[in-house]
């Protein structure tokens, strides 16, 4: 009753032809490079609002240039966490892979993320706990690492 | 127009840093949580031999937000707790120029987990 290996009618063909073209002008060019220009311009979006936010230290808040790129830091991670909280940064995430997540919007996404997600099973062992998932890797290391620099530095003083 | 310049070498440098990541996604197995350490620990490394530092000054926030900016801020603190204080400063200097950024994290994202119900991936 039903030929697998019966050839589609001409009408059946042209649309599958069709559809075949369509798929091929909707695909991009190169996933690696549609994938490269969606993590630099998220990424540096990113960072050029954290610009606006030393700018704005610096110029209208009468910060010092320490403070005022803490103070930028603190607002890209504030931002983060509540984009995380009402769902649209796991979209921006997947989207922009690296260029959501190599800004410290990464470290802030990655702490609320499991931190949400384990919040019923217990305000210690679940958020407590879970919050530090990725970020807890992350200051192992980073921390690790700087106390070596320092040993380093405090016998060389280059 | 200075401020314009600013906002312009944060987003090139900034995205270039991302786009770099990507690409480690994209050609190596490695997972984002790797990439992330590996990024903090490129940061204090590059910044300890000298490297950091012109980019930060040439880029500000395009420096600053990657996560390399947060090993340069580990290293830069370091650094001067070692002048400071003496050697002590070894164990104190990274974290207390990260403390703000730390502290921020911890406190937003408990917060935030607080009050917001987790909702289905996309």
């Amino acid at each position: 009753m039903f030929d697998k290996n019966a050839r589609p009618s001409p009408r059946r063909q042209a649309q599958l032809d069709r559809y075949s073209r369509l798929v091929d002008r909707l695909s991009p060019k190169s996933p690696m490079a549609q994938g490269l220009l969606r993590a630099f311009w998220v990424g540096g979006a990113i960072c050029a609002l954290g610009q606006c936010f030393i700018e704005a230290g610096l110029h209208w808040l009468d910060m010092t240039p320490a403070s005022a790129s803490t103070f930028a830091s603190v607002m890209i991670v504030l931002l983060t966490a509540l984009l995380t909280g009402v769902g649209v940064f796991d979209r921006i995430g997947q989207y922009a892979g690296a260029g959501a997540f190599v800004p410290i919007s990464g470290f802030a996404n990655a702490m609320v993320s499991p931190a949400m997600e384990f919040t019923r099973e217990g305000l210690v062992l679940g958020l407590g706990a879970k919050l530090f998932t990725i970020a807890g890797p992350v200051l192992v290391w980073g921390t690790s690492a700087s106390v070596i620099v320092g040993i380093l530095y405090a016998i060389f003083r280059w | 127009m200075t401020i314009l310049i600013h906002l312009l070498k944060a987003f090139a440098v900034g995205g270039a840093i991302c786009a770099f990541g990507e690409l480690l996604v994209l050609r190596t197995k490695l997972t984002p949580a790797r990439i992330l350490v590996g990024y903090i620990v490129a940061g204090v490394i590059l910044s300890a031999l000298g490297l950091y530092g012109p980019i930060a000054d040439f880029a500000g926030a395009g420096a600053s937000i990657p996560l390399t900016g947060f090993g340069h801020a580990l290293t830069t603190g370091v650094k001067r707790a070692v002048q400071e204080i003496g050697f002590m400063g070894v164990f104190t200097g990274g974290l207390t120029s990260t403390a703000a950024g730390i502290s921020a994290a911890v406190f937003f994202a408990a917060m935030v987990a607080l009050v917001f119900k987790p909702r289905p991936k996309p």
